[in-house]
């Protein structure tokens, strides 16, 4: 006999489960849980577009309200993924907007919209709420416009990280005076002006804004004026932080500052001039993020900043806070959970300044709450390493740039594979890591025998065989996202792990050397994989099985071959020559 | 003693892509005022756009990759977008005599006074073509040491390629910080992006120094 509870009272137990994989779990209990589940779902997370088709989740998901999609790989952020790879948004709204009409939020990363992709969305969705695009591409200002002109309940556009056609900053002065609605804005990567009055009725009229990133063409000079009208503000993106040094400003600025009483975050900060910088001293003390990434002030400037905020929990910064910066950071900080430095001179091997793996070790000794780490730098030792993994047994994503590939640890000229063996040995709850410097094969033994909880692996430059891959693979066992480039992985390793493969998200590899054949071998074994070879040459059909490929990137999905590759995309299920 | 040469209109654009710089933001179109450029963006390229340094070989044999010898696509792992936001901007703006508006171009999205030069050219083409055909125009060069002094001189042709009168001279000027204006071309390049606030396309029949006073005398605002 089934005891069961009624459906509604099912419904709203199941109300309280809102991450995704519990709700996943949860409908994989029985048949009838799944139902339920899937009539009362509202959000829906896709990490890859290609995984399933619009269709599928609408079939399966018909009430939703918000969906998360991912397109573009990782590596895409570096320039690795040709233009025209695909993860376009239109098919999805275009079925969305018929299957949807009461869609409130959409989020999307690393896709291509297009304008008229955003005019549907502010047209087909009355109630629509939020618009995250994050790194995506391909619309304009005026796909903007649409969406200030059109979206009655705008509560927040944030834009971060796109890159965007700016035509020009008119579609700001598209919201209509009756929207007072919005939470929060940013528009930090447009550089287009857009017209201040316009901004500053849209501010005023928005008594729950709490996020505003304004773009590098507002003026330091009218900074100002705009806190002074919205001094409920938790997150405060700077325009430009310069103008010429006038007390006048500073003190007005200082002032203004200082009435902002909720301030948390503040971003922004390109071309600063340190005369202004006293003005954010009196929030300081309240800040709990603080990104000064694009920031270009020397070290002494940023430890002056850094050591007035105890509160801290988020600092990103480029190296010119320098060790003593980082030291100072250690001592000041102890709320700090995570830290990113950026390299001011990428592409310089000479260090222009003095930060060092010093740094990241005197931070990793004080600051007891430090969970996420990315961290560019010229050199590290195994016993830096070492330090840091057993200072910080609680990190969870660890992510290392030494900027030279392959470079040993400098002091005893080693490799740093017992460096990052004492990372994955120490932190056992990590599930992001990034390695570089110099590593063979040994450090993959570590990793697979001892980083059970890692999710996402990068790899570049690294390794001496195929056994360094075939550690991972076997090893790893909750690896979702693998990404490796220029390393000496092929085909023996990828095709003793194909039913792994199946178990994540995805792998890319480029610059690896895995076959054509190899690939082919693969979507033969694994029908249910997307292998998408990657190959810019352009004569994909008439290389022989042994060619190596120059990028590959598998997925797992229910969609099939997606019908959108562009020409130096294949399928190998679709290779017509694979039988050959 | 100065020569003249001239050189050839061309979209002196792609020599500045051949440095590595972006210049799409400051990208000249000759379109009428605020009417849209109607063209996508430029691909997401880096910076430094270079072939990876993989080859078909064994990789545990490659020798180690040194930054300053060859730049490997997509290291170090910056995201693009960082790059981009990270770049320095001095837009300044341009005023070429008898023109109904200014423009603004970015400097920094400039190598050097060639560059420089080829940009200005073309807002001073821009401005003018209505006088001339682009035929009639020839970019006159008058080199000394440093940058030209009289750069834009509209030469007219007769029909057998003789040119005929020599019109108005153009004078490249800039107005630095210390509110003082001065020849485009006297100082280093990177002295000049640093304290150019203005620059001045200043009709001129007369010399330099009467260029010089002229404008000195004449009230910031008005420029």
């Amino acid at each position: 006999m089934a005891l069961s509870f009624p459906e509604e009272v099912l419904e709203h137990v199941f109300s309280f489960i809102t991450s995704h994989t519990d709700r996943n779990t949860v409908s994989l209990v029985c048949k009838s849980w799944y139902e339920i589940e899937r009539w009362c779902r509202r959000r829906v997370f896709i990490g890859n577009c290609y995984a399933v088709s619009p269709g599928i989740m609408i079939r399966r998901f018909p009430e939703v309200r918000c969906v998360e999609l991912k397109g573009k790989p990782h590596f895409a952020d570096f320039n690795l993924v040709p233009d025209g790879w695909g993860g376009y948004f239109y098919p999805w709204v275009c079925e969305m907007s018929r299957a949807y009409p009461w869609l409130e939020e959409i989020r999307l990363k690393r896709m291509v919209v297009s304008d008229e992709g955003l005019e549907l969305v502010s047209k087909a969705f009355k109630n629509f709420k939020v618009l995250v695009l994050s790194s995506c591409e391909g619309f304009s200002t005026d796909g903007l416009a649409a969406i200030a002109a059109n979206c009655r309940n705008l509560r927040e556009l944030d834009l971060r990280e796109s890159e965007v056609e700016d035509l020009s900053g008119h579609w700001l002065s598209h919201f209509p005076d009756s929207c007072t609605s919005l939470q929060s804005l940013n528009m930090s990567c447009l550089s287009s002006e857009v017209s201040f009055s316009a901004l500053q009725r849209l501010i005023a009229r928005s008594p729950n804004l709490k996020t505003l990133r304004l773009n590098r063409a507002v003026p330091l000079e009218k900074l100002s004026t705009l806190l002074h009208r919205a001094p409920q503000l938790v997150e405060l993106g700077t325009g430009a932080y310069s103008a010429e040094a006038r007390p006048d400003v500073c003190s007005n600025l200082a002032e203004a500052f200082s009435r902002c009483k909720e301030l948390k975050g503040l971003s922004g900060f390109w071309d600063v001039v340190p005369f202004y910088l006293p003005a954010i001293y009196s929030v300081c003390s309240r800040l709990t993020s603080l990104n000064l990434s694009y920031a270009t002030i020397q070290s002494p400037d940023v430890t002056k900043i850094v050591t007035q905020c105890p509160n801290l929990q988020s600092l990103s910064v480029l190296d010119y806070i320098e060790d003593t910066g980082l030291n100072a950071l250690s001592l000041s900080c102890k709320d700090l959970r995570e830290l990113r430095v950026f390299p001011s001179d990428p592409f310089v091997a000479d260090a222009n300044v003095s930060l060092t793996e010093q740094g990241l070790v005197a931070v990793s000794e004080g600051c007891y709450k430090l969970q996420s780490v990315l961290y560019f730098c010229r050199q590290m030792s195994n016993s830096a390493l070492t330090t840091i993994a057993k200072n910080r047994p609680n990190l969870n994503c660890f992510r290392l740039c030494i900027l030279e590939p392959r470079a040993p640890d400098y002091l005893t000229l080693e490799p740093l594979d017992n460096g990052f063996g004492a990372i994955v040995e120490n932190c056992k709850q990590l599930q992001r890591l990034s390695l570089s410097g110099l590593l063979t094969d040994r450090v993959f033994e570590y990793i697979g025998k001892r980083a059970k909880k890692l999710e996402m692996l990068s790899i570049a430059f690294a390794g001496d065989s195929d056994l360094g891959l075939h550690h991972v693979l076997s090893g790893c066992d909750s690896l979702r996202k693998l990404e490796i480039r220029d390393c000496p992985f092929g085909d023996k390793a990828l095709l003793a792990n194909v039913s792994k493969l199946e178990t994540m998200r995805s792998l890319w590899m480029s610059s690896c050397s895995v076959s054509l054949g190899a690939c082919k071998r693969l979507s033969q074994k694994m029908p249910r994989l997307n292998v998408e070879v990657i190959d810019e040459q352009g004569d994909l059909d008439s290389r022989p099985d042994s060619s190596p490929v120059e990028k590959l990137y598998v997925y797992r999905t229910v969609a099939g071959p997606r019908l959108d590759m562009p020409s130096f995309i294949r399928n190998m299920a679709q290779n017509p020559t694979y039988m050959r | 003693m100065s020569f003249e040469t001239s050189l050839e209109i061309t979209s002196e654009l792609t020599t500045a892509d051949d440095h590595g710089l972006n210049l799409n933001e400051t990208e000249l179109t000759l379109g009428l005022p605020g009417e849209s450029r109607g063209r996508k963006l430029g691909k997401k390229r880096g910076l430094i756009e270079l072939k990876s340094i993989n080859d078909e070989k064994n990789q545990s044999n490659a020798s180690k990759a040194s930054l300053d010898d060859v730049q490997l696509a997509g290291w170090p792992p910056v995201a693009l977008y960082r790059k981009n936001m990270a770049k320095n901007f001095r837009f300044v703006k341009v005023a070429v005599d008898g023109a109904p508006y200014l423009r603004k171009i970015n400097l920094e999205s400039y190598g050097d006074y060639q560059q420089l030069q080829c940009v200005l050219f073309e807002i001073f083409a821009y401005f003018t073509v209505g006088n001339y055909t682009s035929d009639d125009l020839e970019f006159q060069n008058c080199y000394k040491p440093s940058f030209t002094t009289e750069t834009f001189v509209p030469v007219m042709h007769d029909s057998f390629n003789n040119s005929i009168a020599q019109r108005i001279k153009y004078v490249s000027m800039y107005e630095d910080k210390d509110g003082d204006w001065m020849i485009v071309g006297d100082v280093p390049w990177m002295m000049f992006v640093q304290t150019c606030k203005r620059i001045r396309l200043m009709r001129s029949s007369e010399d330099i120094n009467t260029a010089r006073r002229t404008l000195s005398e004449c009230s910031v605002s008005s420029c």
